[in-house]
C-alpha cells in the first residue's frame, strides 16, 4: 500500500522536475507541463492501441514526439516573450495547455481509454507483493532520474545546461548556444512529462484532463521541495503522493484532494524557500 | 489634434481630465441607463453579466494590473461571495446586510490568502493562490450545511426593501455597482494608496525605501480586491440563480485573467472591454457554429463548388466538438501576449493617438524597447 | 556636528566580511563621499544605512537616534533618502507619479478617506504636488512631466531619480554613484545640482562614486575603502595621494 503512494508520488515527483529544470534554466513556470504529459499519454496509445505497435515501441515514439515539440514549442513562442513579466509567461503557457487539451479532445476525442502494458501482474518481494504498475512507475523514475544525472554530470551539454542555468551571460561568453541549450532543456522537459503520462496511464486511464490534476500536485511538489532544487522536486512529489494516500484513508472524503493543497500552504506560510530551496534578495 | 491645457492641479487629481472628457463620459452614462429601453430583457440579463464581470475584471485588475501580484484563485473569491449571500438570504437576512456581510467576509478571506503572501513573491504567491482555490472548491463540496453540496443553492432576484427587483432592473442594480466600484479604485487610484501598489509592482526595493510598508499594502491589495470579488459574487449569484460548486473552478479563474490581460493590463478601461469580450465570446463561437456550415453551404450550391461546403462543415463540426471553446480562448490568451501585450485598450490608444496625428502616425511612438533576460531570480 | 554615524559597522555574507569595522562619520551640510575599487563595500554600506541589510556587527546613529533596528519603510520617514546604482525607478509609471510616490512618507490619509477621496485627501495631494513641483523645477524636469519612465533617455533617468530621493524632503541624500552612465557634461550638471543641493537646499550628501572629476569637484570629505576595510579618510586631494589608497587602485 505505501508502495502505491510512492508510485503515485514518483509522478508527481517527475512533473516536478520538469517543472524545476525549465524553472533553473530560463526562469520560466510551464504551466502546461501536465498537458504535456497527457499528450505523451495520448501518443503512446495511439502508436500501441491503434497502430498496434509493441509497447516499448511506442513508448518510445512518444517521448521522442513529445520531447520534439517541447523544443520546437521553445523556438517557436516562449523565445519570444522571454525578458517579459513572469505573469506574461505564466499566462501564455497556461493558454497553450488549454490549446492542447482541445487539440487532443479534437484529435483523439473525450473518451476515457485504457492502455494496456506488460506490467499488469504481480510481483512477490520478500514476501510482500506488489502490482507491477506501481513498481514500474518507481523503478521507471529511478531509471530516468539515474539517467538524467548522469547526463548533466558526465556529458559536455549536461554540463554546458548547469553552467547556462547558472550564468546565462557567463554561458554565452564561453561559447555555449544558450538559445539552444533552451530547447534542449524544454525537449528533457517535456520527455520527462511524457514518460511520466505513460508510467501513469494504467493507473489512472487516458483523457484530456489527465494531465491538469497531476501538475497541480507537481506543482505542490515542486514548491515543497524549493523550486530550484531537483532532489527537492522528487523528494516534494513522493511526500505529496504519501500525505494524499494517508489522508484518503484516514481522512474524511474530501480530504484527500484538499489535503495536499493545505500542506502547500502551510509550507508556503512557514518556510517559503521549500524544504531544500534557498531565498535570495535582488541586488541594487 | 486635441491639446490640452492644464491650469490647475486639481485637472491631475479630478477624475476627469477636461470639460470634453466629462462630456464624453457622460453621454456613455446616459447611453448605459437608456440600453434596457432598446433592448429586450433577455439581452438586458446578458449585459448583466458583462458588469458583474467588470466588477470581477476591477478587482483582479488592482491585484495583477496595479499591485504585479498574480492570483490563480480569484473564482474562490467569487464563490465565497456568491456563497454568503446566497445563505444569509436563505436565512432571512435582508438584501442590503447580506451583501454587506458577503462583501465583508470575502474581505476577511482574502486577508487570510494574502497573509501568506506577504513573504512571497511572484510564482511562489500564484501556487499559494491556486491551492486556496482549489482548497475552497472541496469546501464548496463538502460543506453541505452552508453550500448544500452539488445538490446546489436557489438564489431568487434581490427584494431591497420590500421591493423584488425585475430582471430587467437587476441591470440597472449592476450597474450601479460597477459604477460605484469604478470610482471607489480610482480614488484609491489617484491616492498614495494607489501609487503604493504601483510603486510595489515596479521596484519592491525602491518602493520600500522611499517609506511605502510593503506587507501592509499588500495586504490592503489583496483584501480589496477580494472584497469586490464578494460584491460581484453577491450579484453573480443573482445572476446564475443556481450556485453549484464546480462553477467557481480554475477555468473561471483563467477566465478573469484573460478579461484582464485581453482588456489591457494597467487600465481601468480595460476591465470593461475585457468583459464585453469574455462574456460575449462563447455566443459568438455558438453563431459561428451554426452561421459557418449554413453559409458557406449556400455558397457552395450557388458557386457549384462543392468543395466551400465540405470546409464550412468541417468548421462548424470542429467549433461544435467539446473543449473547442477553451482551445480558442487559450489562442486568444497565446496571441494576445505575443502580439499585443497591453490588450485592447492598448490597441485603442493606438487606434485614437493615430487618427488624432493624422497623417504624421509614427509607429515607433508604440515600440516597445526589447528586453533580453530580465532576472526575477532574486540572488 | 555630526548628522550621521556609522560605528564599527561589519556584515558578513557567508563569511565574506563584506564590510568589516567601518567607522565614519558625517557633519551636517558637508558632501562626504566613499570611493574604492569595485568590490570594496560600498554599495553594501548604502544597502546597510537604508536597512535593506542587516548589519552583524555596529551601530548606525542619525541625527543623535539609534537607526540600527528601524524598520527599512521607516527610514524615509526619518528623513534619509536614497537613488540607486542600476536606477530602480517604477517604470510603468510617469514621471510625476514617480515623483509624488516619494511623498509616500508625508502621507496624512488612511485608507477610508481615500477610498472616498474626502476633500482632506484632495487638499493634501494639491500639497504634495507643489512639494514636487518645486523639484521639478529645480532639477529642470519640467518637460518630462508626464512622460512614462520607460520612454525616457537614460540620463533624465538617472535626474529622476535625483528627484525623487528629494521628494522626500530628505536631511541626509544618499547618492550611489550618480554619475554612472552619463556622459561628460550630464555628469557637470550632475556636479552643479550636487552642490546646490548643499548649498541652497541644506542638504547633507553622502555619496558613492568612481569619477575622480566629480568627487574632487564637490566632495568636503572622503573615505577610501578597499575589501570592506577603511584605508584613509580626509579632503579629495588628501585621500587621492595617500599611499594605501593608490595601491588599492594601482594594486601591488
Amino acid at each position: 500500500m505505501l508502495l502505491n503512494g510512492v508510485a503515485v508520488g514518483c509522478i508527481y515527483g517527475l512533473v516536478a522536475l520538469g517543472f524545476v529544470l525549465i524553472y533553473k534554466a530560463t526562469e520560466l513556470v510551464n504551466f502546461a507541463q501536465g498537458d504535456l504529459l497527457m499528450l505523451g499519454a495520448f501518443v503512446a496509445y495511439m502508436a500501441i492501441a491503434w497502430w498496434g505497435w509493441d509497447y516499448w515501441l511506442g513508448f518510445g515514439l512518444a517521448v521522442v514526439v513529445v520531447a520534439l515539440f517541447g523544443a520546437l514549442l521553445d523556438r517557436s513562442v516562449l523565445r519570444k516573450v522571454i525578458g517579459q513579466p513572469q505573469f506574461a509567461v505564466v499566462m501564455l503557457t497556461i493558454g497553450l495547455g488549454a490549446m492542447f487539451r482541445t487539440f487532443a479532445s479534437v484529435t483523439w476525442g473525450s473518451e476515457i481509454y485504457t492502455l494496456t502494458t506488460p506490467f499488469d501482474g504481480k510481483t512477490v518481494i520478500a514476501g510482500a507483493t506488489f502490482s507491477d504498475q506501481y513498481l514500474s512507475i518507481v523503478v521507471g523514475t529511478i531509471l530516468l532520474c539515474g539517467t538524467l544525472y548522469a547526463f548533466f554530470n558526465y556529458t559536455r551539454i549536461g554540463v554546458a545546461m548547469q553552467a547556462t542555468s547558472q550564468n546565462q551571460l557567463a554561458a554565452y561568453y564561453m561559447g555555449i548556444p544558450v538559445k539552444l541549450i533552451f530547447s534542449f532543456i524544454w525537449a528533457i522537459s517535456a520527455a520527462t512529462a511524457a514518460v511520466a503520462g505513460i508510467l501513469l496511464a494504467p493507473v489512472t486511464l487516458i483523457d484530456i484532463n489527465m494531465g491538469l490534476a497531476v501538475a497541480l500536485k507537481a506543482f505542490a511538489a515542486a514548491v515543497l521541495g524549493g523550486f530550484g532544487s531537483i532532489p527537492g522536486a522528487l523528494v516534494g512529489g513522493i511526500v505529496i503522493g504519501l500525505i494524499e494516500l494517508f489522508a484518503g484513508r484516514f481522512l474524511p472524503d474530501g480530504f484527500k484532494d484538499a489535503a495536499p493543497y493545505v500542506v502547500l500552504l502551510l509550507m508556503l506560510a512557514v518556510r517559503p524557500q521549500g524544504l531544500f530551496g534557498s531565498l535570495g534578495r535582488k541586488k541594487v | 489634434m486635441r491639446f490640452l491645457f492644464k491650469t490647475s492641479y486639481n485637472q491631475d487629481v479630478g477624475l476627469f481630465r477636461d470639460k470634453v472628457d466629462l462630456f464624453w463620459y457622460s453621454l456613455l452614462g446616459v447611453a448605459a441607463l437608456g440600453l434596457p429601453l432598446l433592448m429586450s430583457t433577455y439581452y438586458v440579463t446578458e449585459i448583466s453579466l458583462v458588469l458583474i464581470y467588470a466588477i470581477c475584471g476591477i478587482s483582479l485588475m488592482v491585484l495583477v494590473g496595479y499591485t504585479g501580484l498574480v492570483s490563480l484563485g480569484h473564482a474562490a473569491f467569487l464563490g465565497i461571495g456568491a456563497y454568503a449571500h446566497g445563505y444569509f438570504l436563505k436565512i432571512g437576512i435582508p438584501w442590503i446586510p447580506s451583501v454587506a456581510m458577503a462583501v465583508v467576509i470575502t474581505t476577511a478571506c482574502g486577508l487570510i490568502v494574502g497573509l501568506p503572501a506577504l513573504r512571497m513573491t511572484g510564482i511562489y504567491l500564484t501556487i499559494a493562490t491556486l491551492a486556496f482555490a482549489l482548497i475552497i472548491q472541496e469546501v464548496f463540496n463538502h460543506w453541505t450545511a452552508v453550500t448544500q453540496g452539488f445538490d446546489g443553492l436557489p438564489v431568487a432576484m434581490p427584494v431591497i426593501f420590500g421591493i423584488s427587483v425585475s430582471k430587467a432592473n437587476f441591470y440597472y442594480l449592476c450597474l450601479f455597482f460597477l459604477v460605484l466600484s469604478l470610482w471607489l479604485t480610482r480614488n484609491l487610484l489617484r491616492s498614495p494608496t494607489g501609487r503604493a501598489w504601483v510603486a510595489i509592482r515596479d521596484s519592491e526595493i525602491a518602493a520600500q525605501s522611499m517609506g511605502v510598508h510593503l506587507a501592509i499594502y499588500k495586504s490592503i491589495a489583496f483584501a480589496y480586491s477580494a472584497g469586490l470579488m464578494g460584491l460581484a459574487g453577491a450579484l453573480y449569484a443573482h445572476k446564475i440563480s443556481h450556485l453549484a460548486p464546480d462553477i467557481f473552478n480554475i477555468l473561471l479563474s483563467i477566465n478573469f485573467l484573460l478579461l484582464v490581460i485581453v482588456g489591457g493590463l494597467g487600465s481601468l478601461h480595460g476591465t470593461i472591454f475585457g468583459a464585453i469580450f469574455v462574456v460575449l465570446l462563447p455566443p459568438i463561437i455558438s453563431i459561428l457554429r451554426d452561421e459557418i456550415p449554413a453559409s458557406l453551404g449556400a455558397a457552395a450550391t450557388s458557386t457549384g463548388i462543392a468543395a466551400i461546403g465540405a470546409i464550412g462543415k468541417a468548421i462548424g463540426g470542429f467549433l461544435a466538438k467539446p473543449g473547442v471553446e477553451a482551445g480558442i480562448l487559450g489562442l486568444i490568451l497565446v496571441l494576445v501576449i505575443l502580439l499585443e501585450p497591453l490588450g485592447i485598450y492598448g490597441r485603442w490608444v493606438k487606434i485614437r493617438v493615430f487618427f488624432s496625428t493624422f497623417p504624421m502616425y509614427k509607429r515607433a511612438t508604440f515600440k516597445r524597447q526589447k528586453s533580453y533576460m530580465k532576472s526575477e531570480r532574486l540572488r | 556636528m555630526s548628522l550621521f554615524q556609522a560605528d564599527n559597522l561589519s556584515i558578513n555574507f557567508g563569511g565574506i566580511k563584506a564590510v568589516d569595522g567601518v567607522t565614519f562619520d558625517v557633519a551636517k551640510g558637508e558632501v562626504f563621499t566613499i570611493i574604492g575599487p569595485n568590490g570594496a563595500g560600498k554599495t553594501t554600506i548604502f544597502n546597510l544605512v537604508s536597512r535593506i541589510y542587516e548589519p552583524s556587527g555596529g551601530r548606525l546613529v542619525f541625527d543623535g537616534n539609534d537607526i540600527t533596528q528601524v524598520p527599512p519603510h521607516k527610514i524615509a520617514a526619518l528623513g534619509i533618502a536614497r537613488t540607486f546604482q542600476n536606477i530602480e525607478l517604477f517604470e510603468h509609471a510617469t514621471l510625476l507619479q514617480n515623483l509624488l510616490l516619494a511623498r509616500h512618507a508625508h502621507k496624512t490619509s488612511g485608507f477610508f478617506s481615500e477610498l472616498l477621496f474626502l476633500p482632506s485627501v484632495r487638499r493634501k495631494e494639491l500639497e504634495h504636488r507643489e512639494a514636487v513641483e518645486k523639484v521639478i523645477e529645480f532639477l529642470d524636469l519640467q518637460q518630462y512631466r508626464d512622460s512614462f519612465i520607460v520612454n525616457l533617455p537614460y540620463g533624465v533617468r538617472k535626474v529622476t531619480e535625483l528627484a525623487r530621493a528629494l521628494c522626500t524632503n530628505p536631511k541626509l541624500l544618499l547618492l550611489d554613484e550618480p554619475s554612472s552612465g552619463l556622459n561628460v557634461e550630464e555628469t557637470e550638471d550632475m556636479a552643479f545640482w550636487i552642490q546646490d543641493i548643499k548649498n541652497l537646499l541644506g542638504i547633507t550628501v553622502l555619496m558613492v562614486e568612481h569619477d575622480m572629476k566629480l568627487v574632487s569637484a564637490v566632495s568636503d570629505r572622503v573615505l577610501a575603502l578597499n575589501y570592506g576595510r577603511p584605508i584613509a579618510t580626509g579632503t579629495p586631494s588628501e585621500v587621492q595621494s595617500h599611499p594605501d589608497v593608490v595601491r588599492a587602485y594601482l594594486g601591488g
